[in-house]
């Protein structure tokens, strides 16, 4: 008896479901459900309809300095990881003739990822605070008097722990849509009399487009969902929409925090949506 | 002045490649000075303080780290971490390879796994934790953190498994697998003989990328771990309220750990490589 085709691989993507279904789908269906209830006060939900977390959420100031925070968060981390990933990936391609020390070169770039992030955040705080070594370095050297405060527990040292934790992020996808790129097609530009630049702008640029799409979900996602850098790196001076949400089930209140999650969860989804309009992702993971 | 006739020699290096040379190492230091810098502040004396310049050498805050009630349950939480991280590994490789393997021709319904898998992937970590936190609550489960937890990484490292292994397996030849049925193989056989043997330095990254993952994760677990923390919380809580170099002697305890795993899983691709290719030489 033939099974199939389709029957097979559904068999083999069970698993994945039967993990994904509950712990992926369910809870963000009773996170929806939970928005338009209303709680006890307790961290209990009493099962009856109502618009007011959503009010709440959207009558509020604060929601609005909030978006705003995180958004700049997420623009000043995207810019940078974009253009530091973009040139260590075009580094390691088309600049690392041996192709055993593009690999290594690539590992070590890639072993901090597989270490601790909260350890990586917390170890920039020798570095930049106000007897660190940044400081001690810049006022050693006479470049300030004294020392700078805007070092740490700023939007500066934010930016900077999620900067050294994401570039990462840009520079696999970007490595592997640059490592795919022909070399005998830039030779042939170059054969034909292009310069270095329009090489770049019409040969790398265009085929680095799907690793920098990739790249940038991953970015925006994770800081737009960040709370514990924000956190930590702030000093509590600046919040972010994740961060305001954790204060309130802090406080058990259930329902507002997931009317304020839904609504960031659309705003997330519609930036992704926008970005994959650009390029076919499926396509590029799978092919 | 009229352009070159002939390409400059091929060690003529433009000047962006000293300029990108410079990036690189700056990148480079950058993303390891700061933890070198935690390292060596974790080997202070009782004097320490939590930035330079160091205060004697010693063993004293990681002593103090294991002992002290005062830093929380550090032991426990440690060996909780490593079982639910081995637990996550064994389960992210089996499925991840399965899910690749059914991935690797296209099915009905194929894009809808597929963009849930990414969904599951992207979603804000402590929204996903709230979430199954209230499913818990609604089954009346006690969230724990071989349950819930458990639960909460997989949906974490099953995507990023599964990419992996669209990555491996976009390399694998179709081919080797026909001229195996072509001499008489079962599909059992052709898995265990063929397609496992030929992957497996792909799926020990897998696994190295299902343990760290679960080892150093915190967003998804803060909610679910239960009653008893995990590693990265326990963590966590240090930074809101311990000042002292224990923090740091934690950070370099774990990042050992990572070490160790790293070395491990990238030791055994090299090698599986490395016999591949005497392999072939002597054929």
């Amino acid at each position: 008896m033939r099974v199939p085709k389709s029957l097979t691989s559904w068999f083999y993507v069970s698993p994945l479901l039967l993990v994904i279904i509950p712990f992926f789908v369910m809870p963000i269906i009773v996170v929806i459900a939970a928005s338009f209830m209303q709680g006890d006060g307790f961290g209990g939900i009493l099962p009856t309809f109502t618009w007011e977390n959503y009010q709440g959420v959207f009558s509020e100031q604060l929601t609005w300095n909030l978006y705003v925070s995180t958004v700049k968060f997420t623009v000043l981390t995207w810019f940078f990881t974009l253009i530091i990933g973009f040139w260590i990936a075009y580094y390691l391609v088309f600049h690392i003739r041996s192709e055993l020390l593009a690999m290594g070169l690539f590992l070590l770039c890639t072993v901090p990822f597989w270490t601790s992030n909260i350890i990586r955040m917390i170890s920039w705080i020798p570095l930049l605070g106000q007897n660190g070594l940044v400081n001690m370095a810049l006022v050693g050297s006479g470049v300030v008097k004294e020392p700078l405060k805007v070092l740490l527990f700023s939007d500066f040292s934010v930016v900077v722990a999620y900067v050294h934790q994401l570039t990462i992020f840009m520079i696999v996808p970007i490595f592997n849509s640059l490592a795919r790129v022909d070399k005998r097609v830039v030779e042939a530009a170059r054969d034909a009399g292009a310069s270095r630049w329009d090489i770049m702008r019409r040969i790398i640029l265009p085929l680095s487009r799907s690793g920098i799409a990739l790249g940038s979900i991953f970015v925006i996602s994770i800081v737009m969902g960040d709370f514990f850098v924000v956190k930590v790196m702030s000093g509590g001076n600046s919040a972010s929409v994740v961060a305001a949400l954790f204060e309130n089930i802090s406080v058990l209140q259930y329902p507002p925090a997931a009317a304020h999650a839904v609504v960031l969860m659309i705003v997330v989804v519609i930036m992704i949506g926008a970005i994959l309009r650009t390029v076919d992702i499926r396509k590029e993971i799978t092919q | 002045m009229s352009a070159p006739a002939v390409r400059p020699l091929l060690d003529r290096r433009p000047w962006t490649f000293y300029a990108l040379t410079a990036l690189f190492v700056f990148y480079v230091l950058a993303l390891y000075g700061p933890m070198l810098c935690i390292y060596l502040l974790s080997f202070q004396d009782l004097r320490g303080g939590l930035v330079f310049p160091m205060k004697g050498l010693s063993v004293h805050w990681f002593v103090d780290l294991f002992t002290q009630v005062r830093t929380g349950d550090v032991k426990g939480s440690f060996d909780r971490s490593i079982k639910l991280a081995v637990l996550v590994t064994v389960i992210t490789v089996a499925v991840s390879f399965l899910a690749g393997m059914a991935f690797r021709r296209r099915f009905r319904g194929d894009t809808v796994v597929f963009y849930l898998m990414i969904g599951s992937l992207v979603a804000p970590g402590l929204v996903l934790g709230i979430g199954i936190g209230l499913l818990f609550q609604f089954f009346h489960l006690e969230p724990s953190w071989f349950t819930s937890a458990l639960g909460a990484q997989l949906s974490l490292t099953l995507p990023f498994g599964v990419l992996v292994m669209f990555a491996v397996m976009s390399r694998f030849d179709r081919r080797w697998e026909e001229a195996a049925r072509d001499l008489g193989a079962s599909s059992w056989q052709i898995t265990r003989m063929v397609v496992i043997p030929i992957l497996l330095p792909g799926i020990v990254a897998v696994a190295l990328f299902g343990f760290t993952l679960s080892y150093d994760e915190f967003a998804r677990t803060l909610q679910t771990s239960g009653s008893l923390n995990t590693l990265p919380v326990e963590i966590w809580t240090m930074t809101l309220n311990v000042t002292s170099p224990s923090l740091y002697a934690l950070g370099t305890v774990t990042t050992i750990v990572s070490f160790i795993i790293i070395g491990l899983c990238l030791g055994s691709i090299a090698q599986m490589q490395k016999r591949r290719a005497l392999h072939k030489a002597s054929h």
